[in-house]
């Protein structure tokens, strides 16, 4: 590779003797700049196409009688008027069922492969497996969660909705408690030892303590993208009109609610669906800012 | 030269003394290499002990040794036997924690944990299962390692906001307030300026009246300011071309720098080494 | 004074040897530790095994014929998968032939200093932004938006070039084109963020030299630069491939289900995500099973891509 490098150097000595740069090279540049802008231009453009249709219909139906979209159920089709209460939530259940398994797991396992074998066999092994793991579809996290939960349990539940998206948070949370304790310098760890602190003693009281923001974003980066996941929900928490007595029935979440409506043809259907759609994307980037402002809080 | 390895032990000049600690014949090494060789040497008790000697003859390494932190380090492995009040440290029967209680240890660069200065103290003496008032000792620690007056006004801030020299006798308030035995000091004033060197010089002065102290250092005033005895040591070539290192010599510290045994001893105190 | 606070007159050894509640929770702490570690391989296994389970069924009656079989007929109990693995496969290759150039051409222009930080800051928090919307948003944004937006176009398209079988059906509203473009903005982020890491963790001696000796911006880029960060470049689209094949709500919305193969892009088409998400409710029996055979299928295929991306991206990280 290296010396793949050194020879594009010289290639470009032997082609520019000339002391200046010809109109050739110019107009090159300049034709490459205009692309780069133009992929620029393109890439932007989708993107403030989203942001601006979210705000549209989602504002105006927001404030369609202001809160009913967060007071009221779902309605009927062909009934005006309604809201998702229950699919507030439900989201917020099954992501605070998600992070209840996930969470405590993760830390865990991230403080395995750190503190106390770090480098070994086992450790790169769970490193391939975080891995394996980030990379799985997501609904097949969700059939995951439907033939352990659903089929054992009998029916669809919002514990069956947090189990799917714990597979899904867990290597998000691994990954950052990881990079939190990596980032404890060794000398604390000397340290701890010569006090006389048993690992357990080190890890709770100092080393998770100095972690914690670090944990934090983990956390808040994993709830948002559990947030918006819908394909593991379908066959696990499914839907209900309603709200929800207990977690082991079907439980209606944002997610789920935004595809249903979406592809319903009401058009009363369609606007909640951007209502919640513009809810998710708020409560995502205000979880994203939460999670920069607790990195810039860490100690080390 | 002399074949450091057939030298018959050294006549000790602490015979007459209270021993704490024991070193035979005590060997470490790095996987194959071989860091340390055949050391034997003993520790009086409520002295104070200097490792003096070139970098990378093993000092770090057989400091190490005594509370048994080369456990930490995988490719680590110690022979020959260390005894510490009659028990070898390194006895299977022992749990390295417990040793780590009994001998502390400062270490080259202060390492507060990231907590308040109080609890940078509390949280060692909480660990030993000190259940007496926690306030009491955590002013005696610091009065012992000369830090009240700076910092009993802000005792809730965090040990890391302090200056490099007030963090390192934070460290060893830490250490203190364990009550431990023996404290293993590893260059404890390398990150000092003079003024806090001189202080922790002072500071093992008053210590060595409750506690034993081992203690590294490349400063030879330092060593002949506040050692009892020093032990040189140096590196030397083996038959495969790695260096390892070996006692020269362990003496009371006057006869150390006045009129030592070898002649490496000689040039290294003198300053014409290498 | 020394032991009045703390006992120490029990020797090292007895000491060691009592009973000592703190060692215990250590020993406990420590193998829950490892359990958990092991945990994560062991939901891998489990995960696999569920999926194994409920296709068992499907995969005795079908074997491997069930991958070239394109019917799906749940009366009589007759399923395959190869519409759904080819129109996963075209689908994603499609979104990366959009994608790659994009995104390659968005992570230079963020990687070299075109614009001053004050302007560049912001557009890489909204790449990140880009990458957060879920992807049913996306889906949605699809149905409303896009995909009105752009059929006029495709019609055009289809008027003109309609006698090259790609674009030889007229364009439907559910097709698998459009659902592979609203898949390029979807993997748009990704192939930014890791092109753009890869680019600015060239060897800064490599940018200055090539500088240094007259090279101007853009020789330095296209001849040095992007050719040194090609492993990482190369690394983020197969992370990218992973995240179209696997991607199910935008699929699941646009595409239209057909269970046919259809040399048309305009025309309506399946993916094996979208496949479930839209039978899974109504099947049972040797449907389920079949589904979840495709869904076997698809693990495999994204498994096989990401460890592929791994080790790429791996060599990218030796390198550097
Ligand atoms: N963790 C380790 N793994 C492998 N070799 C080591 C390790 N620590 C030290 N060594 C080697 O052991 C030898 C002795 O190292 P040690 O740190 O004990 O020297 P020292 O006398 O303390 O030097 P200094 O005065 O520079 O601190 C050196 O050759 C060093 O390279
Ligand atoms: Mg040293």
């Amino acid at each position: 590779m290296t010396l793949n490098q050194s020879d594009k150097i010289q290639d470009i000595t032997s082609g520019g003797f000339d002391s200046e740069v010809t109109a050739a090279r110019k107009n090159f540049g300049k034709l490459m700049t205009g692309l780069v802008v133009a992929c620029v231009g393109i890439a932007i453009l989708p993107l403030g196409s989203i942001l601006f249709m979210l705000l549209k219909n989602g504002l105006s139906r927001l404030f369609l009688n202001f809160p009913s979209v967060f007071t009221e159920l779902p309605p009927p089709p062909l009934v005006e008027g309604g809201g998702f209460s229950n699919a507030i939530m439900g989201t917020i259940i099954t992501c605070t069922i998600g992070a209840l398994l996930s969470v405590p797991f993760g830390v865990l396992t991230a403080i395995y492969t750190v503190e106390f074998g770090r480098g070994n066999k086992l450790s790169q092994f769970v490193r391939f497996c975080t891995n394996v793991l980030s990379g799985v579809p997501s609904i097949i996290a969700g059939l995951f969660a439907y033939g352990i939960v659903v089929l054992t349990m009998g029916n669809f539940s919002a514990i069956a909705g947090g189990v799917a998206l714990s597979v899904l948070m867990m290597p998000i949370i691994i990954r950052t408690a990881e990079e939190g304790l990596k980032s404890i310098p060794s000398e604390v760890r000397q340290g701890l030892v010569g006090i006389g602190a048993t690992n357990f003693q080190g890890v709770t009281s100092v080393i998770l303590p100095a972690t914690l923001p670090f944990i934090a974003t983990g956390v808040t980066l994993a709830l948002a993208r559990a947030a918006g996941e819908t394909a593991p929900l379908l066959f696990t928490a499914l839907f209900s009109q309603f709200q929800a007595r207990s977690l082991s029935e079907p439980i209606a979440t944002l997610s789920v609610l935004i595809y249903n409506f979406a592809i319903a043809p009401y058009a009363n259907q369609n606007s909640l669906a951007w209502a919640a759609a513009l809810i998710i994307v708020v409560l995502i980037m205000f979880v994203s800012i939460l999670a920069r402002t607790l990195t810039a809080r860490k100690i080390y | 030269m002399t074949n450091p390895s057939t030298r018959p032990a050294a006549p000790q000049a602490t015979q007459s003394e209270d021993i704490v600690l024991r070193t035979e014949n005590v060997s470490v090494y790095y996987g194959a290499f071989e860091a340390v060789r055949n050391v034997y040497l003993d520790i009086p008790k409520n002295k104070v002990v200097a490792f003096i000697g070139p970098s990378g003859c093993g000092k770090s390494t057989l400091l190490r040794c005594y509370n048994r932190l080369n456990d930490l380090i995988p490719s680590a492995r110690v022979t020959g036997k260390i005894a510490y009040q009659n028990n070898d440290l390194y006895d299977p029967k022992v749990d390295p924690v417990e040793v780590r209680r009994r001998i502390g240890m400062v270490f080259q660069r202060p390492n507060p944990f990231p907590k308040s200065i109080y609890e940078n103290i509390a949280f060692g003496a909480r660990v030993n299962g000190y259940k007496g008032d926690m306030d009491e000792l955590v002013e005696r620690s610091l009065r012992s390692a000369a830090l009240w007056d700076e910092t009993k006004d802000k005792l809730k801030q965090s040990g890391l906001a302090l200056s490099g020299g007030q963090q390192q006798r934070l460290c060893i308030a830490r250490t203190i307030a364990i009550e431990p035995e023996v404290i293993l000091m590893d260059e404890p004033c390398s990150a000092l300026d003079p003024i806090s060197t001189l202080r922790v010089e002072d500071l093992m002065h008053e210590l060595k009246q409750r506690f034993t102290i081992i203690i590294v250092t490349h400063n030879m005033q330092q060593a002949s300011r506040v050692a009892d005895y020093t032990g040189f040591f140096n590196a030397e070539a083996a038959e495969g071309g790695s260096r390892f290192g070996y006692l020269v010599e362990y003496e009371k510290t006057e006869s150390v720098f006045n009129a030592p045994r070898e002649k490496s001893t000689q040039d290294y105190v003198s300053g014409r080494f290498g | 004074m020394t032991s009045q606070t703390i006992a120490k007159s029990e020797t090292l050894i007895e000491s060691s040897q009592k009973f000592n509640p703190v060692r215990l929770v250590d020993q406990i702490f420590y193998w829950l530790t490892v359990a958990t570690a092991l945990g994560v391989g062991f939901i891998l296994l489990w995960i696999a095994w569920s999926l194994l389970s409920i296709a068992f069924p499907a995969i005795v009656k079908f074997n491997i014929g069930f991958l070239f079989s394109t019917s799906w007929n749940p009366v009589n109990d007759a399923f395959g998968a190869l519409p759904q693995i080819a129109g996963t496969i075209i689908s994603a290759i499609i979104a990366l032939l959009f994608a790659v150039p994009l995104g390659v051409g968005v992570a230079v222009f963020l990687s070299e200093n075109f614009l001053p930080t004050k302007v560049q800051t912001p557009l890489g928090l909204l790449v990140e932004l880009l990458a957060a919307v879920p992807s049913v948003v996306y889906g949605m944004w699809g149905i409303f938006v896009f995909v009105p937006f752009i059929l006029p176009f495709l019609q055009g398209i289809h008027r003109v070039f309609g006698w090259i079988p790609l674009f030889s059906t007229p364009p439907s509203t559910r097709q698998m084109f459009t659902t592979a473009m609203v898949l390029a903005i979807m993997i748009l982020p990704t192939i930014i963020a890791i092109s753009r890491d890869s680019l600015l963790s060239v060897a800064p001696e490599l940018r200055q030299g090539a500088y240094g000796l007259g090279a101007t911006r853009w020789e330095t880029l296209t001849r040095v630069l992007v050719p040194s960060a090609l492993s990482g470049i190369i690394g983020s689209v197969m992370l990218a491939l992973g995240r179209a094949l696997g991607e199910t709500m935008a699929a699941a919305m646009l595409i239209g289900n057909a269970n046919r193969i259809n040399i048309s892009l305009f025309a309506p088409a399946s993916t094996i995500s979208a496949m479930i998400a839209n039978q899974f409710g109504e099947a049972s029996g040797l449907q389920k099973s079949a589904l979840f055979y495709q869904a076997l299928i698809l693990m495999v295929m994204t498994l096989i891509v990401n460890m592929l991306a791994e080790v790429i991206v791996n060599r990218f990280q030796q390198v550097e």
